[in-house]
């Protein structure tokens, strides 16, 4: 991973000077530590301030969303199968862009380091500092949440390669969703209600969504208005269930939303009961290949539920 | 000055005393690290005072998320049919412990607007003026605070009742007004400090100020146009990365703009006011249908321009931002405020 971003540079000016593309989508270094901003670069000269490591965890496939030009995009594993569920979804063509793919080792969770000087290393290591203090920790217990669990580092669709493929691990991903799964009705209740206590309804995680696109939505709709924009609970819950199930069968657990949540809201708890779901029910990973429907949008004579037949 | 030592060991009592005549509030640790915010103590609650920013600014306690404004009932027989009243509303006196420096500052910006010759909201207006302010400096400030550039500072006394420095061992109270006066005596701090207090003070606000290393400089906006600044071809580039999500507008302590609501269930009907943020295009969408500002770009320029620019222009008082950092703090994508504010100085 060390070694990626001279490659991304060369990818990047090679499509760039060959007119191949009218930007390249990607990061730069942020202002305050672990922190890299998406940017668009459209001169070659301006490629130097392109970074890689393990702060980049926003997902880059939400500013394609609705873009006329040709576009250069890095691409993660989550990066690329949100380009493809956006591709499916016509919210950008194909030909439109160039992806330059890039296997992920996994982000690091800001939440999770005190530090403010992170360093990373060869081995799957990271320096943190802090005073006079240094360490070096494992990458593995850094990570954020949902890339601990991630199955598709790899990029699915890419037209450019940067370093070589990584492997897949084999692990339960819904574990956590089993702990919740496994509690009494109340205790549920309780867990869900504890969860979306802090929520001040900032619609941060819908904005950091890249399936997040309605022209408006639902929450923001006022003939008629679905949903009180006041403090009760009710409509708290309201807004965080039915976003999880406009989701349902697209989420690729990217972990934008909980990345951005001000609040630390583990908003993934409900997109990743849906994964597992679409999962169990129709053996369905969103976003793997360009010639499947969403499972949502779909009918297959051997659905699982009768209601349908 | 004078100046009241409160040993820690008498602070939980002295605390506790004082909810007899006053509705105390501090910061309060919430579900995780980030969900940090000031609300009530109950009984035998302390403020957490090792929270150097809460994550949602005190400005709750003056303008709430939600606030009912009116209620009516449509029951024609019940009195007062049809016409709207303002509910019932505790304004009895209220201490607000702990507040940072900075976040004092950002009321008196905030009151600017809400507080004028022409117009006094009365909501925000009666609820600040219950508010007596027990401030807490700030001894080391962290990168994000740049309070110092922006009128105020770790021990900016300003709007503040009375200031409250930490010594490990005990807290300072430099006393400023009145009201402070009147919470000490109810809390039963009485215990005058020794002679070197005030220079003790000094050397902690040189301290602490000599900490902060970050800057803003907004001298340049002043003489710029509107239209050049608005013009200027950064906009996009810097809006880039903005989501649109509204985080820095809800976490800041100067952003006060509002949407009101009306609901209604059966014949009971309230009318209530909530946060809302110029991130978001219904913010500004007409019953029409158009936006005038219908993209990101726009929504982005919209927030630094208040801030940075109609405000100084208005007002003549600097910027609308008092450099608690929250805002960058907070931002999914890392947008931050001090380097707008370089590039539309340039």
């Amino acid at each position: 991973m060390l070694g990626y971003i001279d490659q991304i540079k060369t990818i990047s000016a090679k499509l760039l000077t060959q007119g191949k593309v009218d930007m390249v989508i990607g990061f730069r270094q942020g202002s305050v530590p672990m922190m890299n901003v998406p940017c668009m670069v459209k001169n070659p000269a301006d490629l130097d301030k392109l970074v890689w490591d393990g702060h980049c965890g926003i997902n880059l496939a939400n500013y394609v969303i609705d873009r006329k030009e040709k576009i250069g995009i890095v691409a993660k594993g989550c990066d690329s199968r949100n380009l493809v569920n956006l591709m499916i979804e016509n919210k950008i063509k194909r030909e439109q862009l160039v992806i330059i793919g890039v296997p992920c080792k996994g982000m690091l969770d800001y939440r999770k380091i005190e530090s403010n000087i992170v360093e990373e290393k060869e081995n799957a290591q990271v320096l943190v500092k802090s005073g006079d203090h240094e360490e070096l920790l494992e990458r593995a217990a850094l990570l954020q949440d949902n890339c601990s669990i991630c199955i598709h580092h790899n990029p699915v669709i890419y037209d450019e390669l940067v370093g070589t493929l990584v492997e897949e691990q084999e692990l339960d991903r819904y574990a956590q969703v089993k702990k919740v799964e496994a509690l009494s009705i109340a205790d549920k209740w309780d867990y869900f209600e504890t969860l979306l206590n802090p929520c001040i309804r900032c619609y941060a995680c819908r904005n950091a969504c890249p399936l997040c696109f309605c022209p408006t939505c639902f929450v923001d709709e006022d003939k008629p208005q679905w949903v009180g924009k006041g403090e009760d609970p009710t409509d708290a819950r309201t807004f965080h269930f039915l976003r999880a199930y406009h989701c349902a069968g697209r989420c690729t657990d990217c972990g934008a939303c909980v990345r951005a949540c001000p609040m630390g809201i583990d908003v993934r708890a409900f997109t990743l009961k849906l994964e597992k779901d679409c999962f169990e029910l129709w053996g369905w990973e969103s976003g793997l290949s360009l010639d499947q429907r969403p499972a949502l949008d779909v009918f297959k004579p051997d659905d699982p539920q009768d209601f349908i037949k | 000055m004078k100046i009241i030592k409160i040993p820690k060991k008498d602070w939980k009592a002295g605390l506790e005393r004082s909810k007899k005549s006053f509705r105390v509030y501090g910061p309060i640790q919430g579900n995780n690290k980030e969900h940090s915010y000031f609300g009530e103590l109950e009984q035998g609650v302390e403020p957490d005072m090792s929270i150097e920013r809460t994550g949602l600014s005190p400005k709750a306690i003056v303008f709430p998320r939600s606030e009912v404004m009116f209620e009516y009932t449509t029951d024609t027989a019940q009195e007062g049919c049809n016409i709207m009243q303002p509910p019932e509303k505790n304004y009895s006196p209220l201490a607000v412990v702990g507040i940072r420096p900075y976040d004092v500052a950002a009321m008196l910006l905030v009151k600017k607007n809400f507080d004028t010759s022409d117009y006094r909201d009365p909501y925000w207006c009666d609820a600040f003026d219950a508010c007596t302010f027990i401030g807490l400096a700030v001894n080391q400030p962290d990168s994000l605070d740049f309070s110092t550039s922006t009128k105020t500072g770790p021990f900016d006394t300003k709007g503040l009742d009375i200031l409250l420095v930490d010594l490990d061992e005990y807290y300072l109270a430099q006393v400023l007004s009145t009201k402070g006066t009147t919470y000490l005596e109810a809390a039963g701090f009485n215990q005058e400090a020794e002679a070197d207090a005030e220079k003790q003070i000094e050397a902690m606000q040189k301290s602490a100020e000599d900490g902060i290393k970050s800057q803003v400089d907004f001298e340049k906006i002043k003489s710029k146009t509107i239209m050049e600044l608005y013009e200027a071809d950064f906009w996009e580039d810097a809006a880039f990365a903005c989501i649109n999500c509204g985080t820095c507008t809800y976490v800041c302590p100067t952003c006060w703009c509002f949407d009101i609501q009306d609901e209604k269930c059966g014949k009971q009907g309230k009318r209530f006011k909530n946060w809302d943020s110029c991130m978001f295009p219904l913010f500004t969408v007409h019953t029409t249908g158009h936006n005038p500002r219908a993209a990101k770009v726009q929504r982005v320029r919209q927030r630094f321009m208040h801030k940075l620019k109609y405000f100084m222009d208005k007002y003549d008082d600097g910027i609308m931002c008092v450099g608690c950092g929250r805002c960058i703090q907070a931002c999914p994508v890392n947008l931050d405020i001090r380097s707008i504010c370089e590039k539309m100085n340039a």
